[in-house]
């Protein structure tokens, strides 16, 4: 059996090889008193691969550019650690408890990187005292900071993203009156996260007096034919494209095939990627999605990361991907995160910042345009500010465009249709509330006033 | 030469029935429970018993469940994540809709209504066998996921179709902490395994092997093959469902549907198949195998971040779990179980094999 | 009236069309289970890879027949080692053990195809259009992909091969015999090892074809492995060791789960895809144990 044999040494050669080789660790000076520790949960394989690394290569390669450039921030290096987490719930909370109690103090923030995982952690979140970023998803109604004190949906949270949706169709259109009678298509992935936006979609429909069919895609997604054939029977005006990975492309092959226009396909903004795009080749040319944040390699602070970061081979993932949709994404979430540890180190003292203060200075945020500026980073991230009773901040977002090789910007910022989501997160934060014995906060509370 | 029998005699009816036979045996079981009870919380960390343990524990319950299925009555199940699902969604609606219920018995109901649904599914068992079998439990697993994620009822109404765990108490007592989690899940865990490893050595475990072996050889010395099978698929799923609103209330604490798809359903199979089918320590290492050891895996990938690029080591780590998948089956394809049985063999004649 | 009629008809065709993708996926099951009785959990790794593989060739500018020729080269060489690696050590061991195998594989070969190449997504475009048949919807109102079409004509030239291959001559011959039994066929000096390399290679040229033409629809990234999903429910359909059995299968499960998705889908929920084609399956078996085309079950004691 000399197959057998060579079969074991191979593999015990592998685990060996594994457990046995303790890397060189660069043993630098590090002072725990000196650093600044980040978690970074990420996916770089599997079938969300390009959203995970993307995200996760924008973030360490901003913190990369603050400690070349600037020796991090007031002198307190960042250093991080990346879980991959594959995009599954269980691993995913496995993460959590593991990067939690590195550095000094803690994890002072978590950002998921999932709707999922953003659910089950905002229990242990709180239970910890450690603040949860979630840019751009779910849950919506954390948006209430008075039920929600550790979770921030930052920017722009899905419901808000529905509305600018609409507003962004009447615009389109030639206003609000134009929507009556129309018909409009959602097809969202059978999904926690696709599900989510039917209540607004729905409120919104009652209210312009629009038609809105909710088609499910059963994930993952691959044959949406049956889906389309429907679209083709009802044949809406618009059809929203609210799907992740996969199952994004789909449709602009499918909306091809039936002639449906890809300029009638608005995406949210995790369908909005190079990756989703490219895989469709022609059929993707004038699919329009929503955005928060710009693409492109054309700011200032892109071009500071080729000097200081790959200029120096310091890059935390291809170059080839630098000023990529997902790659922008991680860069917006790294300002955001070292703005507030920089906030918080104002109040609190130079050095390590925990997750408490870290809270404090996420809801006292207000990241003006003059600040963007000097970060070169105007347009990279919008201008938006938090209270305690608005953890969202804004809500703004744009719309591009695929022209066949990227992405245009095709509007200006178009403000969210507060009047129609802001009941609905009231009401569906005091249900939260209630079934967790929660006191919504009032007054000043945690450093902040709650009114 | 510690491990020995010499000496031990049975004497009764009583002691030839016992479960561990061999007093070394006893003892060992009986420190590996005083290590459960007191050396966890001595030694562990929280990372240890919220992030490896719990769900260990969790899955090796589960594991049992489906071993009782398809390692001891040979019904092949790709659908234990429905079960397990059935279980959670409800403890879920059980604890939250009659919040005087007791937690413990809430566990137990979701039990038993997994076990009804497990009943169901199994029924057509008697007409289709092997692996054509696996489509009623396909089926099974895919309706289910479909009817939690269509059908609000099921979760209280939230728009995400996410259900977030009520907080449990037993007697005033509020179980908070990852600890209290921990000996939560532990007990049943040690119940339901040495329940089930009697289970096994009774009548009704010794007509599920008749079966597994050869039902129609069973049917003809007079074991009923329907009652049979659709006892094993009760009992089966019934852990399943323990195992699943376990997992719902004392490890992730916010599931959603896609919580329990197949690759649940899979995971919980390569457990039986690695561990060993048809034993019940093996559901223990089987569990260790795929909960842990990716984990380990992803540690030590940890000690090259920065010299690897990090997409390279995730890959790497799926390489090396797949061999060493392949690599066990080579060395041993009765699974880990067998492995442990072979080395306590040679252990008894240790230190003169011969 | 006319206007539902030519509606349903179009949904019926495209389930059919839809059917043929699922089949093609499936066949690699089917060759696999046929010569060696194993449920290859590692298709939809293999369809990756494959896809992978050929994508990236094609990528560093090499001609697109060149390219289809080396990454068949590659998965031939692929099953050599999986036989010589994996099957050889676990020969004469329990189905289930050698399913385990395939897991154990499945994990390896996801690994290593986005270990190798990477986990991007690549455009791939192989010169099929897709778009609708405009003869055909001009002058019926009905639509059919073009591309679909393309895709049917492809898996029957395949299907022809296989079965041509599998029928006739020496090869074919042998490998019958051992799909008939193993150790009987060993005894009368049919290279075992041999056979199974063939084989896994046919299924890696599956693999290479399936992975080329949804690759062409998706993109080629590490979602195609997922197809291997679709096939499942034709496969238990079918029967696991009959290729008429995966083409019919694949038909029948195309065109029922798309007529309930359109036609029950709306009224009870929508997104039942997932699992209609389960119960369809399973209202087969019932009447039929052994799958459409399996081989009769005889049970002895």
């Amino acid at each position: 059996m000399k197959i057998k044999k060579l079969v074991v040494a191979f593999c015990s050669g592998l685990v060996l090889g594994a457990f046995s080789i303790v890397p060189a660790m660069a043993a630098d000076e590090s002072d725990p008193n000196k650093e600044q520790f980040i978690p970074v949960l990420t996916y770089k394989t599997g079938p969300f691969a390009a959203g995970g690394s993307g995200f996760a290569g924008g973030m360490e390669d901003y913190m990369t550019l603050l400690n070349n450039r600037d020796g991090g921030i007031n002198g307190i290096k960042l250093v991080w650690e990346e879980c991959d987490y594959g995009y599954n719930t269980e691993r995913g909370v496995e993460c959590y408890e593991r990067l939690k109690g590195k550095g000094l103090k803690g994890a002072p923030v978590f950002q998921p990187l999932s709707t999922g995982v953003t659910y089950a952690l905002l229990e242990r979140a709180a239970a910890d005292k450690i603040t949860l970023i979630f840019l751009g998803y779910g849950r919506t109604d954390a948006t209430q900071g008075r039920v929600f004190p550790w979770g921030f949906p930052a920017v722009t949270n899905y419901w808000n993203q529905s509305t600018t949706k609409l507003a962004f169709i009447a615009q389109q259109e030639g206003g609000f009156d134009k929507l009556k009678g129309m018909k409009i298509v959602n097809l969202h992935l059978k999904h926690p996260y696709g599900i989510e936006t039917i209540p607004v979609w729905n409120a919104m429909a009652a209210k312009f007096g629009f038609e809105v069919t909710h088609i499910p895609v059963p994930w993952p997604g691959i044959d949406q034919k049956s889906l389309w054939l429907q679209i083709r029977k009802i044949q809406p005006n618009y059809v929203i494209n609210r799907n992740w990975g996969i199952s994004c492309t789909v449709p602009l092959k499918e909306a091809a095939r039936i002639g449906f226009p890809s300029d009638h396909i608005i995406g949210v903004w995790w369908c909005g990627a190079e990756e989703d795009a490219i895989p469709a080749g022609a059929a993707a040319k004038g699919y329009i999605t929503s955005a928060f944040h710009g693409t492109g390699t054309d700011f200032p602070v892109i071009q500071d990361i080729f000097q200081h970061v790959y200029g120096v081979m310091k890059g935390n993932i291809a170059m080839t991907r630098v000023g990529s949709v997902y790659y922008l994404r991680g860069i917006s979430a790294g300002i955001i995160t070292t703005e507030v540890i920089r906030k918080a180190q104002e109040k609190y003292g130079v050095g390590p910042i925990s997750g408490e203060e870290f809270r404090w200075a996420m809801e006292n945020l207000d990241l003006t345009a003059e600040r963007i500026a000097e970060l070169g980073a105007t347009n990279v991230v919008p201008p938006f500010k938090i209270t305690c009773d608005d953890h969202e901040g804004g809500g703004a977002t744009f719309f591009q465009q695929w022209d066949g090789s990227g992405w245009k910007k095709i509007t200006d910022w178009i403000q969210p249709l507060d009047d129609i989501t802001r009941p609905m997160i009231e009401a569906s934060a005091a249900k939260y509330a209630e079934e967790k014995g929660i006191t919504p906060r009032s007054g000043m509370s945690m450093g902040t006033d709650c009114g | 030469m510690l491990y020995r029998e010499t000496g031990q005699f049975k004497t009764s009816y009583k002691g030839d029935m016992a479960i561990f036979t061999i007093r070394q045996d006893r003892w060992a079981l009986i420190a590996v429970l005083v290590f459960v009870v007191i050396g966890v919380p001595l030694i562990a960390s929280q990372h240890v018993i919220a992030g490896y343990l719990v769900p260990f524990l969790i899955w090796s319950l589960a594991a049992i469940g489906l071993n009782i299925l398809t390692g001891y009555t040979g019904q092949l199940s790709l659908g234990h994540g429905a079960f397990m699902a059935v279980g959670a969604y409800s403890a879920y609606n059980l604890a939250s809709r009659v919040p005087e219920l007791p937690i413990i018995l809430v566990f137990l109901l979701a039990g038993l209504i997994a076990a009804v649904f497990g009943i169901l599914v199994g029924s057509p068992s008697l007409r289709i066998k092997g692996f054509y079998l696996a489509v009623a439990t396909l089926a099974a697993q895919f309706f289910v996921e479909w009817v939690f994620a269509t059908y609000p009822w099921f979760v209280g109404g939230a728009a995400s179709m996410v259900i977030d765990t009520p907080p449990m108490d037993i007697f005033g007592y509020r179980i908070s902490s990852h600890l209290d989690n921990y000996y939560l899940v532990a007990g049943f865990v040690v119940v339901g395994a040495l329940f089930a490893k009697n289970l096994v050595r009774s009548e009704i475990g010794r007509a599920w092997m008749a079966i597994r072996d050869m039902d129609v050889a069973a049917e003809v010395i007079g074991i009923r093959p329907l009652y049979t099978k659709l006892s094993a698929f009760a009992v089966s799923s019934f852990y399943g469902g323990v195992a699943g609103a376990l997992y719902a209330f004392c490890y992730v604490k916010s599931v959603d549907f896609t919580a329990f798809d197949l690759f649940v359903s899979l995971k919980v199979l390569f457990m039986v198949i690695i561990g060993g089918m048809g034993s019940i320590l093996g559901c223990f290492l089987g569990a260790a195998f795929i909960v842990i050891l990716p984990i380990v895996l992803n540690e030590i990938a940890h000690l090259f971040a920065g010299q690897v690029p990090s997409a390279l080591l995730t890959n790497l780590e799926h390489m090396i779990f797949g061999g060493l998948i392949i690599f066990f089956l080579i060395v041993e394809p009765h699974g880990l179980a067998r492995l442990w049985t072979t080395m306590k063999e040679k252990l008894r004649l240790w230190p003169f094999p011969h | 009236m006319l206007m539902e009629l030519a509606f349903a008809i179009e949904v019926l065709i495209a389930g059919l069309l839809s059917g043929v993708m699922y089949s093609l996926v499936a066949l690699g099951f089917v060759l696999i289970f046929k010569a060696s009785g194993v449920f290859n959990f590692a298709q939809g790794a293999m369809v990756l890879f494959a896809a992978l593989t050929f994508v990236r060739i094609l990528e560093m500018g090499v001609n697109f027949w060149l390219a289809v020729a080396i990454a068949l080269a590659v998965m031939i060489l692929l099953a050599i080692i999986i036989e010589r690696v994996m099957l050889r050590p676990l020969v004469a061991q329990p189905v289930i053990i050698l399913f385990m195998a395939t897991i154990g594989l499945n994990y390896f070969l996801e690994g290593l195809a986005q270990g190798i190449w990477d986990s991007q997504v690549h455009g791939l475009d192989i010169g099929i259009p897709d778009v609708p048949w405009m003869s055909v919807l001009e002058s019926t109102n009905i639509l059919i992909s073009l591309f679909d079409v393309w895709s049917a004509v492809i898996c029957g030239i395949l299907v022809l091969l296989l079965a041509f291959f599998f029928q006739k001559g020496r090869i074919g011959r042998a490998l019958r015999a051992v799909a008939d039994d193993n150790q009987a066929a060993m005894s009368v000096g049919i290279p075992l090892q041999l056979i199974w390399a063939i084989v896994w290679a046919a299924a890696g040229l599956v693999a290479l074809v399936a992975g080329t033409l949804w690759g062409q629809r998706l993109g080629v990234q590490f979602s195609i492995s997922l197809v291997a999903l679709k096939a499942l429910p034709v496969l238990i359909l079918g029967g696991f060791n009959s290729i008429a059995g995966a083409i019919i299968g694949g038909l029948i499960i195309g065109a029922t789960e798309k007529l309930a998705e359109v036609y029950l889908g709306p009224i009870i929920g929508g997104g039942i895809e997932s699992w209609s084609a389960y119960f369809i399956a399973m209202l087969f078996l019932i009447f039929r144990p052994q799958g459409l085309f399996g081989e009769e079950i005889i049970e002895r004691v």
